[in-house]
């Protein structure tokens, strides 16, 4: 619960902020209370994810990107509000969608009674893996994680041809007032 | 940068801490929390910590860019060849069994090796990624 507060404090620091690099700022922070809060929930894997991408990689990869553009946020050019009906909206619906879930930890899902049984019970027999996310992630689901990391090839070959492809041209200078 | 002393102190002590802590994420993935992604991305962090302290030249003549972004297809191909060499022993494709003399020391290779090409795909983009970001502007 104070978790929880922390993190809707700080969505609103993020919304009323207009400097950006105290916004990176914290949107680390809020990085790291999500991975508080999935400690919380002993998802230690994806705690251990969230703080290092979330709260390491992206803040540093932010605050590179405002090292090339400017770090003041222009005032927004219309009304708000259409914006502010869509959030809520979805968030009411998302909320409603939480009433149907059963209640956390409850064993009689079938989320917990489809394949997790099988896969706690095999996991050291099939693998002699005592980590069952590892073994899960790697061995029974290894199709998919080859999916996810041709995502991350995907996703790192876009940004490079993005950010790269242009090093190969001469700087003329016509890219130069592009640029200033 | 060049002249923060406490700076490039606390970072030559830490860096080697930090390698060596990516590697205990990766190969204590099997009894801890743990894995190649995060693994990755540590090692990233390390290169990147490395890069911001000592500058980018610097960081660059260490982990020459060439191979970082040779490293980003390098780990799918680890990963995929895994998968294809199961294939070739017989069996489904990822399926890890025949890669040693039981079937479950061969799934336990298997997660080995290709946690491994999660790790140099994600060290690689992350890096990559990092590198073009900073290598633009001025």
């Amino acid at each position: 619960m104070v978790l929880l507060t922390l993190l809707a404090a700080i969505t609103i620091g993020i919304i009323r902020m207009r400097n950006l690099f105290a916004v990176v700022v914290l949107g680390g922070i809020y990085s790291f209370l999500m991975a508080s809060v999935m400690i919380v929930l002993d998802a230690v894997d994806v705690a251990m994810t969230e703080a290092s991408v979330g709260a390491g990689i992206s803040t540093v990869l932010m605050l590179g990107a405002l090292y090339l553009t400017k770090t003041q946020e222009t005032e927004p050019a219309h009304r708000l509000l259409l914006p502010f009906f869509v959030a809520v909206a979805t968030g009411a619906v998302l909320v409603f969608g939480t009433f149907a879930l059963p209640p956390f930890g409850a064993a009689e899902t079938p989320m917990n009674l489809h394949v997790a049984p099988y896969y706690l019970e095999n996991s050291i027999r099939d693998t002699l893996v005592p980590n069952v996310v590892t073994s899960v992630l790697s061995s029974y689901r290894g199709f998919d994680t080859l999916g996810e990391t041709t995502v991350i090839f995907t996703a790192g070959i876009a940004v490079l041809l993005l950010l790269k492809g242009k090093r190969g041209v001469k700087p003329g200078p016509k890219r130069r007032r592009v640029r200033r | 940068m060049k002249l923060d002393v406490i700076f490039r102190v606390v970072a030559k002590i830490f860096i080697p801490f930090m390698l060596v802590f990516a590697l205990y994420v990766q190969f204590h993935g099997d009894f801890g929390p743990g894995g190649g992604f995060q693994a990755g991305v540590v090692a990233a962090a390390m290169v990147i910590f490395y890069a911001i302290i000592f500058g980018l030249e610097a960081a660059q003549k260490v982990f020459p860019p060439r191979i970082i972004e040779l490293m980003v297809p390098a780990g799918v191909g680890i990963f995929a060849g895994v998968g294809v060499l199961g294939l070739l022993l017989g069996e489904n494709y990822l399926n890890y069994s025949p890669l040693a003399h039981d079937p479950a020391h061969g799934q336990e290779y298997g997660i080995i090796l290709v946690e491994i090409g999660v790790l140099v795909t994600v060290a690689g983009t992350m890096v990559a990624i990092f590198y073009s970001f900073i290598g633009r502007g001025r």
